[in-house]
Order: structure tokens, then sequence, then C-alpha cells
């Protein structure tokens, strides 16, 4: 996996101190140091992005070799040290690893990490494959050392999740770092910043110099037509041009751009100057496209460049082959590809679902069972839980980024006094960027129901573990942080911690909660099936049934399946929560046998 | 060779991650240039879920598309069709004979399908295996998805001996006999015609 060669082309660059916060597509990478640490690397999973790049900064300031781990979304929470450290730099190589989702698949926003480099004046590293990918995180690590600053590095979602195999190299750097040395410069003053900004800019055209002959920057081809590309665009547009048949050799120049800032000026120089015009082939943002448009004013090169900005490639979404295989043949003369394929029906969908037991389904369930009738919103946050928007819990109203959950509900109350407003949240968002937001709560009075959702792990990134759970990934046990004792800590008031499969001692909890003038919160408390065994499966007795379809019409629970006209428990999926249990009005469902 | 292309679609949580790596895995024992593509995060959780298997001597990139695919392995029915258009229109679709009714269906907002599914045998080449109830009477229903590999080896380049191997060396290793056992039984599959 592309996530793996980055981990093991890090331990290889002799990385010392290795940071970071689950976010798909990256998450991978900082499990995969851990797993394969020689013994010598510390790993931790941060309660948040903008605390692990301080972490590796710090030891950085050693002459650690370090690195940071997040998604694109995640570099937002942490850009507040990463701007200033541009400007403070470090002595060690420290790579600030963020991976973009094109499409998105998994994520919030199609932002493109490629600006943020630009923004923070900082170098950037664009592998365009997991092969790629293992060697070049060994490139970041030698130029961050040697400038003195942190880089960026940044594979997207099929680098990330491609799997390909890779000669790897046993071998590690070594690192012997000199130790923090005290000096003035490790301390940000204005002073300090003016003359700081004025070395960032003088760097700039000179690693623009530099990357112009990085040896993964290169030209290829000849011809007058011009092709400009990067990252996986760039596997992509070798495929396309050899299903069209053109030969990259003899049909058409192709600039490959792997350091998208600062950009390879010399390099990208030289191709403008040998062709008539460029098509340019991205994902995300127009960055490469506005890069040579802003060399053919610089140098008035008289250049055609088509992209994203003609309307060239698509301006959202993911590039494919067969996207880029239109678009190059269009560009190049050919015949479009001819694809016999079969029809593709229009289907019903399959979103996901909350799992079959999981607990974030019965405490849904149980405050929207305390809120009928009522009015209320419910916010909700980012995690498995934003799947509790769908039909039919519909438990969800708003959704906004890490953390939002609680304090939108806050924004909600003071414009919509009348209504009761309700802010989701689960335990490592809680601890990632919710604690603030109760603060914010406290501290200006207002009135919201804070409901955690404590499923004791980061769920929908692959079960990592966070402060609530006691375990790093040093492997060692650490006291656990009670959510309850921080909210008392805080000034909330009115606190009730239940389990969620408790059903009326969970309805009442949140009536208790709603009616409260003030913040209340509740602690809906029960692990995630993933780290919990099962309880005994259940069946509908069908004597008893009368088919009325509650449990399907009330919890939308997948493992609760129509058969012909009768409703069945399929047994692979049951988890034995006992939630159906508790919505059947005629006790027709109940457990058979042990756990299975 | 020629480059290979495997797609495998189900529903989030059958194993189609776990099914792609032996693939993987196993063309890796052959030396052949490997690529997959995975999907993780949110569709995970029961939602329509895609993989990539490429192999060959030379593979630029992981993803497959329409009219590509020489084997499309579907472990639910519905998927099949969600999916049939990624096939050669002379590859082969070995398919779970299994409907796992999705959200839309199961709130009664869509209909299943099923007349579209029954359409594939007149139009594709089409493979169907009870592979569920089959791992039922292996007692662990969960090593469908072994049996459906173990009737797909049937048909590709690889001796049972590697492919013994290269299961027991990429499922948890508390499954090994078990997920053996249903590859045993996939291998008896005979295609009626």
């Amino acid at each position: 996996m592309g996530n793996q060669a980055i981990a093991l082309g890090a331990i290889r660059a002799g990385v010392g101190v290795v940071t970071g916060y689950p976010g798909t597509p990256s998450t991978e990478i900082l499990e995969s140091v851990a797993e394969h640490n020689p013994g010598h690397i510390y790993v931790e999973w941060s309660v948040n992005e903008k605390s692990a790049l301080e972490v590796a900064a710090g030891a950085a300031y050693t002459g650690q070799r370090t690195m940071v781990t997040m998604k694109q979304v995640g570099l937002n929470v942490a850009s507040d040290p990463l701007m200033s450290l541009a400007y403070i730099g470090v002595k060690g190589g420290m790579v600030v690893v963020v991976a973009d989702d094109p499409g998105p698949i998994s994520s919030q926003t199609e932002q493109d990490t490629r600006h943020f480099a630009a923004f923070a004046k900082l170098p950037i590293f664009d592998p365009t494959s997991p092969e790629e990918a293992y060697e070049m995180i060994g490139d970041a690590f030698e130029y961050s050392e040697k400038y003195g600053t942190p880089v960026l590095f940044r594979p997207t979602t099929r680098v990330c999740h491609g799997r390909a195999s890779i000669e790897t190299d046993a071998s590690i750097a070594i690192v012997k770092p000199e130790g923090f040395i005290k000096d003035p410069k490790w301390t940000i003053f204005p002073r300090l910043s003016y003359a700081n900004h004025l070395k960032l800019e003088a760097r700039t055209p000179v690693l623009a110099e530099e990357f112009s002959t990085y040896r993964f920057n290169e030209v290829e081809g000849s011809g007058r037509r011009g092709i400009a590309t990067g990252g996986v665009s760039y596997a992509y547009t070798k495929e396309a041009l050899a299903r069209l048949d053109a030969d990259s050799e003899a049909d058409c120049r192709l600039l490959k751009i792997a350091t998208p800032h600062p950009f390879p000026e010399p390099l990208a120089l030289e191709f403008l100057q040998s062709v008539d015009e460029v098509l340019v082939v991205e994902e995300l943002d127009p960055v490469i496209e506005k890069e040579l448009i802003q060399l053919c004013g610089k140098y008035h090169l008289p250049v055609q460049i088509y992209g994203k900005l003609t309307s060239h490639i698509q301006q959202a979404g993911e590039n494919t082959v067969e996207s880029v295989a239109k678009a190059l043949a269009a560009y190049l003369d050919k015949p479009a590809p001819q694809v016999t394929a079969f029809d593709l029906p229009p289907l019903p969908i399959r979103p996901p679902v909350l799992c079959a037991g999981c607990p974030h389904r019965a405490s849904f369930y149980a405050v929207k069972q305390a809120m009928k009738g009522k009015k209320a919103v419910f916010s909700g946050d980012i995690g498995c839980y934003t799947l509790g928007n769908a039909k039919p819990l519909e438990m969800v109203d708003t959704c906004l980024c890490m953390g939002a959950g609680i304090t939108i509900a806050q924004g909600l109350q003071r414009a919509e006094p009348d209504a009761i407003h309700f802010a989701f949240v689960g335990d490592s968002t809680f601890f990632h960027t919710g604690i603030p937001g109760v603060v914010n709560a406290v501290y200006n009075e207002t009135r919201i129901v804070v409901v955690v959702l404590d499923n004791a792990t980061t769920a929908m990134t692959g079960f990592q573990p966070h402060p609530g759970t006691g375990s790093t990934m040093m492997g060692n046990i650490s006291a656990k942080i009670s959510i309850e004792a921080v909210l008392r800590a805080i000034g909330v008031k009115q606190i009730e911690t239940i389990d969620p499969f408790d059903q009326p001692g969970a309805i009442a909890a949140a009536s208790r909660a709603a009616a409260f003038d003030g913040v209340s919160a509740i602690i809906y408390k029960a692990p995630c099936i993933a780290v919990a065994p099962p309880g005994p499966m259940h069946v509908v007795d069908p004597d008893l049934c009368t088919n009325c379809k509650r449990c399907i019409r009330e919890i939308g629970c997948p493992a609760i399946v129509k058969d012909g006209d009768k409703v069945r428990i399929d047994p692979a999926l049951c988890y034995g929560c006992t939630l159906c249990v508790d919505i059947c009005p005629f006790g027709a469902i109940h457990a058979v046998g042990g756990a299975k | 060779m020629e480059t290979y292309n495997i797609v495998i679609v189900g529903v989030g949580g059958q194993g189609t991650l776990l099914t792609s790596r032996i693939l993987g895995n196993l063309a890796l024992t052959k030396d052949y240039d490997v690529k997959l593509s995975e999907v993780h995060g949110m569709a995970q959780r029961g939602g329509s879920v895609i993989t990539f298997v490429r192999f060959g001597d030379s593979v630029a990139e992981p993803i497959i598309e329409a009219g590509q695919a020489d084997l499309l392995i579907a472990f639910e029915r519905l998927e099949a069709v969600r999916y049939i258009h990624l096939l050669k229109p002379d590859g082969l679709l070995i398919m779970n004979d299994e409907r796992i009714d999705p959200m839309p269906v199961v709130i009664g907002a869509a209909e299943y399908p099923e007349d579209k599914i029954a359409a594939l045998d007149d139009s594709a080449r089409v493979v169907r295996i009870a592979a569920r109830r089959e791992a039922r009477e292996l007692g662990n229903l969960r090593v469908f998805n072994t049996i459906v590999l173990g009737a797909a080896s049937l048909i590709m380049p690889f001796a049972v001996e590697e492919w013994e191997q290269v299961i027991s060396e990429t499922v948890p290793a508390k499954t090994v006999d078990i997920n053996l056992v249903a590859f045993a039984k996939g291998r008896t599959f005979r295609k009626d015609q």
C-alpha cells in the first residue's frame, strides 16, 4: 500500500519521531511506522493535527528527523503552527504528510494542499505512485534538512491506498541529533518574522532552480504539443497515451511536475519554449496550469494553455484513465477510444449505514423518542455517527467539520432559543476539538445538550486509540482520561453517563438533559462492535410477529430484513445488541442460545 | 503477460478488501507487476464497496474502467449489476447468489432490481454460487467469500498450493484452517453447462 511505502521510506530515512491524527486516506502511514518500528522511533496518535505538528516540530528543533501525518482537512487544524513554523524553520528533517482526497471519497472538501504549500512558502512533494512515494519521502527529508525547513508531502487517495510491489531496502539512515541549542531564533517575534520573511522569499527561486534538476521532475518525448501533469494523473496520462496508441516519445512532449511548489521554473520554461500548446492534466485545483500561464506571461511566450480553466479537464472529482484518454484524444486529434461495455441500468443506491449492533443507533433512537413532538435540532459531527443522518433515524441535521457540532448548536440556540439544541460528538472528536466548544458554551451561558457518543475507539478511520481509551501507539497503557470528569471540570452541571441499550434509561436521561436550563451533557457509553464481543443472536418469532414492520421503519438496522412478507434477522449480521427487542411492540424478538 | 484485470465488489463488511489482498499477494508470488486499489473509510460501513486487482508484465495504474475486467467477482447480486459495465463483453462474472437489501429497499423507498439481475444471464457469462448456504454447512457464515474465491481459482493460472500458501499467509491466523476448507469447497464447484 502506498501508505506503507511512505512509512517504510521514512523509516529508511532515519525518522525518529512520528505523530499524527487519523484521517482517510492518511491513517495507515503512522500505523505502518508503528508496525515496522525497529524500536528507536517514537510514534503517537496525537489528540489533533495541531498538537501532532507541534510535537514533531519540537522534536525537529533538536535535529531529530520527524514526520507528521494527517488528511487534507487536518491541515486546516494544523495550519496555525505550520504557518509560523515556515518562518522559524527546523533543524532535523521534518516532513508533514498531508493526504488529499480527490472525489472526494471520504472527506468534507476537495481542497488542494499544493495551495497550502505556496501559501506557507514551503516546498511540497507530489508522488505519482506508491513506488515513487517510497523514494521521494527520503528526498523530502534531505531537502528539509538541507534548507532547515519543514516540507510538505502530498499523496492522494489512489497513491495512499494503491498497492504495488516495491523493492525495499532494509538499511536505516543513522541520524544523530545534535540536541536542542538555546538560541533566539526559536522564538517568533515581529522583527524576526520580517527578517525570515525576506529569507523565505529569497529561497523560493533558489529551490525553483534546484528542483529543475530534481530527479522526479522531468520532460519526456518530443514534438510541439505539450502535456503537463503531476501526481496520480501522470500515471493516468501514461496509460491513456498507450490506449490512444499515442507515443509520448513521438507525438507529444510530457512535463511531469513532482514539486508543484516552488515550481521548477527553468525546467518548465525550457518545456514551454519548445511547444505551441499544452494540455494540463491534474486533479483538484489548476495549480500547474496557473504556474504555466504565469510563466507564459512573465516570458511573453505565445503558448496556449488548456486545462481546468478552459474546461478541457473536469473541474471537480477524480480523473480516470477514461476521462484523461477522452481529453487527450480531442487534444491530440486521435480517435476517441471506443469501449464496448454492458449498459448500466438505474439502480437503488447502497449508502453506507451504521453497522448492525452499533451503539450510535440506540443513542440516536433514545434522543429521538425523548424529543418526539418537541422542536429540537440535532447537530452532528465527523465520525461514523454522521451516518445517523440517513432514514429512518434522520438524527443529524448539521455537520460541518471536526468539533463544530457543539458550537454550531450554540449559534442555532442564540438565533432560535425556543428549540432544544442537541450536539452529538464522538469520543475521539470530543478530545480532538470538542472541549473548547463546551468551555465556550459554559462560559457564555448558553443552553445546549452535549451528547457524547462514547464507543471507546476512533471507529471511522479503523479503531485507533485516543486519550479516553488508555492505550498508546507505543504499546503502553496510560491513564484513561474521563470524559465525564473533563465535563465536570469545565463546569457542566447536569451530566449523566448511561448505556444507550438501556433504552428506557437512555430516553429518560435525554428528557432530563433537555429540560435542564444551561449546558447539560449525556455520555452514551457502549463499545463499538468492532472492539467488543457480540451478544446472543436474536430471531423473530413468526408466531408472535404481526408484520407491523415497526422494527424496520424505526431503526434501520441492516440485520433486520424483509423476507417476502415476513421479517427476519440475518444471523450473519446480528450482533445481539437488543435494540430491536425494545422496539417490537409484540415481544416477537428474542435471543437464541448463547453468544455466537 | 497481458494485464489481467479483476474487479471485486460487494457490501462493506463482506471481505472485499481481504479478497483483493489475497489475489494481489498471489500475483506477487509470480513476480508480476501488481496494482491494487482499495476503498477505505466511510464506504466500508455497509456501503457499496469496490476493489481492483491488476497484474501483468507492466501495470501503470490500478483503476479498472468500463469494459476492461476479465473477471468480476461479486459477493452480492445487486452489486454485480451495479458494476457489470466494468466487465469485458467476453469476461466472466462469478456471483455469490445472495441478496442484501440496501437501506432504500429495506425502508420501502426503492425496489430490489431482481429483473435486472435475472437479465444478466442473457447478456453476460455468469456463474452463480450459493456460497452462503455452503458456508453455513461449514459452520462459519463469514467464509463464503473464500468459497467464491475457490470457484474463481478454477479459471485462474495459479496452482492449488500457491493459493493455499497465500491464503494461509493473508487471512487472520485463527481462521486459516476454516478458510482452507472453504477454499477447497469452492474448488469442487462445477458449472452445470
